[in-house]
């Protein structure tokens, strides 16, 4: 308890706001970072993802290539990239590193979301004569909103663990810490950075939840019907069709 | 591509460590998840216990755990120990909601027969159950199996030796094959554990449909997205 | 799902499992170690060596002048920092270990105020703990300096740190993290020279920023090559701001006699100059150390 003491004694002592890395610089760099990168790849991979969520094309692809992504070591990665590009652009070779990361899991929510809207909706929608293009917009972005958004959540949190990691490289942000007080030997750095990183992990984690269920369609909450979870196996007569 | 060459033993080496350090993990990781995963399934309140703490667990990112849990549990953050936990965690953490569904997706039909015909509880989770609920645990398993590979690179951070070194090595003497061959290296066991993972599933498991539902693979997917 | 046939298979999978899982725990040894180091026998010699290429050459040099003396040596590299490896030195699991004496010095006594390299050697032998101690320095150095561009050093005409109070130009410094706490850092400059300077990490990519102008004062080792390469000016310290930081064999008491001639004889071939060089070799050329390491002993006559 006394390490988490002193932790939080570095965190909210005055010094922090002076050094070479205020605390909240970092915090700023952090999410600037983190919200940059998540753009850049949903401007990418949501339209992609509706594209083959809606006319199921190149499907077998993309599974293929989110599988593959997940393979990829993020922090090799970013190292490659500021070789590849240079060292003087290390912004630009960490944010090229974060998209590439960030893309699958919203490539994947995009599509999962336009493919779990079920076809008789959109069969209904297509008999009273909406075009394809109202289709996509009015009933199947709106119906996979809550999946895109979960793979939005998913993308930014893992760019923001990979920002952490990027301090590696002197990109700033909160990782900064971690990395010098380790050199330092100063464990109330080291542990303070950490928890700065876990609440700003925990609060967009907090916030995309919100989002999540706030975006979903009023008629959808409207018309669900309780979820019937066989949790139990009190005997209970079988009478509705089992749900999935 | 000359280094490669001439390295190629560091990079066996390496590449032997690497898969040491993962596989605990993703055993360890695999056989807690399951009690855990059949937990959150069959108690509504351990449910949201279970999914929630591990759920939170997952959101820490890897450089945060691997100073969290030396604080909690004494253990030196420079050391191998550490790298395991947290690697173990991430896994648990993924593959217990995938248990937990996978046993959720069981038709009750079939637990109610398997009921009537006889089947005591814990008999029943193990021939009726766990085996229909196979493919989505496999595929939870294969997640957490490609995700935990390419994490222990991060390792390198914290003073463990294994593919990740090539990637500080690498870029400290600025050879970009020495760190690409770490990129490539990691993906490629991983990859290779992937195909191994669903091979042995078709071996152990003959009854199960070559594919896994896709809509039911993506969903699965998405919720668990990947750890770094 | 158990069926005969499936029984069968089952009970080989988890018996693979199983083979798996022994056989990482075997490997692993103790997880309390940090650092991954198993105890040798008495007769095997440990060696460790830094998360830094030019120290594993070094410690890849020792390793070979022990085994071309018939030692048994084991080589246990890239540990990290001196958090990871001192335990493990202190602990007995790890014998010898290349270091710098300054920043060895400053490690064990932070409040040290010896700078020339005769008083850090002295100095050092007193503060080690017991069970650890050091064999002959070598005058090959690699040190903290400060560098500037030779295009800025001939603009403001400066050859030592008192002339930076020359420059009008607000002074940025570049380096590793930590430097920016460290004794010798800003607020050292500030001490001792009266210079004011903002502080930039720039860790691995400190002289590429430097050159770049991202930074005017860069931190670069006194071994890195593209001093040499890149024309730097290494502006000289009157006053001991820097501790001197030789190069010298951090061993295990008990062993400290067995190997103090071969290692002895390594330190005293090693120079600036050649250690510069072995750098080069592995930066530019892109040798690995075990190459590095057979050329130079052999070139030097030591094996």
């Amino acid at each position: 308890m006394n390490l988490f003491l002193d932790a939080f004694a570095w965190l909210f002592s005055p010094d922090r706001l002076t050094g070479s890395l205020p605390l909240p610089l970092a915090f700023a760099q952090h999410l600037i970072f983190t919200f940059v990168s998540v753009l850049i790849a949903a401007a990418i991979a949501i339209p992609l993802g509706w594209y083959i969520g809606h006319t199921g094309r190149g499907r077998q692809l993309a599974i293929g290539l989110s599988g593959a992504a997940r393979a990829v070591p993020s922090f090799g990665l970013i190292l490659l990239l500021v070789l590849v590009f240079g060292v003087l652009h290390k912004p630009e070779a960490a944010i090229t590193a974060f998209v590439l990361l960030a893309i699958p899991s919203i490539l994947a929510g995009a599509y999962a979301g336009l493919e779990a809207v079920d076809r008789r909706v959109i069969d209904a929608a297509r008999s009273v004569g909406m075009t394809e293009w109202q289709i996509l917009w009015k009933v199947e972005v709106p119906l996979g909103l809550p999946l895109l958004i979960g793979g939005l959540r998913s993308a930014a949190l893992q760019v923001v663990a990979t920002v952490a990691i990027a301090a590696y490289i002197g990109l700033g942000g909160l990782g900064f810490y971690i990395i010098q007080g380790v050199a330092l030997r100063k464990f109330d750095q080291v542990l303070g950075g950490a928890l700065a990183i876990v609440a700003l992990a925990l609060i967009l984690d907090g916030l995309f939840a919100l989002v999540q269920r706030l975006v979903v369609p009023r008629g959808v909450t409207a018309g669900r019907v309780k979820e019937v979870r066989a949790t139990s196996s009190r005997r209970r007569p079988v009478v509705e069709p089992a749900t999935k | 591509m000359n280094w490669v060459v001439n390295n190629l033993d560091l990079i066996g080496q390496l590449t032997v460590e690497h898969l040491r350090q993962s596989a605990l993990p993703i055993v360890l990781g695999f056989l807690i998840a399951i009690p855990l995963g059949w937990l959150a399934f069959r108690f509504k309140l351990t449910r949201g216990l279970v999914l929630t703490i591990t759920g939170l667990l997952y959101t820490i990112p890897s450089l945060a755990l691997f100073v969290l849990l030396p604080t909690v549990l004494g253990i030196s953050v420079l050391s191998e120990a550490n790298l395991i936990i947290a690697l173990t965690i991430y896994a648990v953490a993924i593959m217990a909601r995938s248990v937990a569904d996978a046993l959720a997706s069981v038709d009750p039909a079939i637990r109610q027969s398997a009921t009537a015909v006889g089947y005591g509880a814990w008999r029943r989770f193990w021939a009726v159950e766990f085996p229909l609920a196979g493919p989505v645990v496999l595929a939870g398993l294969r997640v957490a199996a490609v995700s935990t590979i390419a994490l222990a690179t991060v390792g390198i951070l914290i003073g463990v030796d294994n593919l990740g070194y090539l990637f500080t090595n690498g870029y400290q003497r600025r050879i970009i094959p020495e760190i690409l061959a770490g990129v490539i290296a990691t993906m490629v066991i991983a990859l290779v554990i992937d195909g191994l993972l669903v091979l042995a599933g078709r071996w152990l498991m003959p009854w199960a449909p070559r594919r896994v539902s896709r809509a039911r693979m993506e969903r699965l997917a998405l919720r668990v997205g990947e750890p770094a | 799902m158990f069926t005969a046939r499936n029984k069968g298979r089952l009970a080989l999978g988890a018996a693979v499992v199983g083979a798996a899982l022994a056989l990482s725990g075997c490997a692993a040894g103790d997880p309390l170690d940090s650092g991954d180091s198993e105890s040798g026998s008495s007769d095997t010699i440990v060696i460790g060596s830094q998360a830094y290429y030019s120290n594993e050459i070094i410690a890849e040099i020792y390793a070979q002048a022990l085994e071309n003396a018939g030692f048994e040596v084991e080589r246990n590299f890239q540990i990290g920092q001196r958090d990871a490896y001192i335990p493990a030195l202190e602990a007995g699991d790890v014998d010898l270990f290349p270091e710098y004496t300054g920043n060895l010095l400053q490690y064990y006594d932070p409040e040290t105020t010896a700078t020339t390299s005769d008083d850090v050697y002295a100095a050092l032998q007193d503060a080690l703990p017991d069970g650890l101690t050091v064999l002959d320095q070598s005058s090959a150095t690699d040190q903290d300096s400060y560098n500037v561009t030779g295009t800025f050093a001939d603009q403001y005409g400066l050859t030592s740190l008192a002339d930076l109070a020359n420059v009008d130009v607000p002074l940025t410094l570049g380096g590793p993290p930590e430097l920016e706490e460290r004794p010798y850092g800003p607020s050292g400059l500030q001490e001792k020279y009266g210079v004011e300077v903002a502080f930039t990490a720039t860790g691995d990519t400190t002289v590429e920023d430097l050159l770049a102008g991202t930074v005017n004062i860069a931190n670069v080792f006194s071994a890195d090559p593209r001093i040499q390469t890149e024309g730097l000016v290494t502006l000289a310290d009157p006053e001991g701001l820097f501790l001197a930081s030789n190069v010298v064999p951090l061993v295990n008491a008990d062993i400290a006699d067995e190997i103090a001639d071969v290692i002895n004889a390594v330190s005293a071939a090693l120079t600036p100059e050649g250690l510069v060089a072995l750098n080069v070799k592995s930066t530019v050329d892109q040798e690995s150390s075990a190459d590095i390491a057979t050329a130079w002993l052999t070139e030097q006559g030591l094996i």
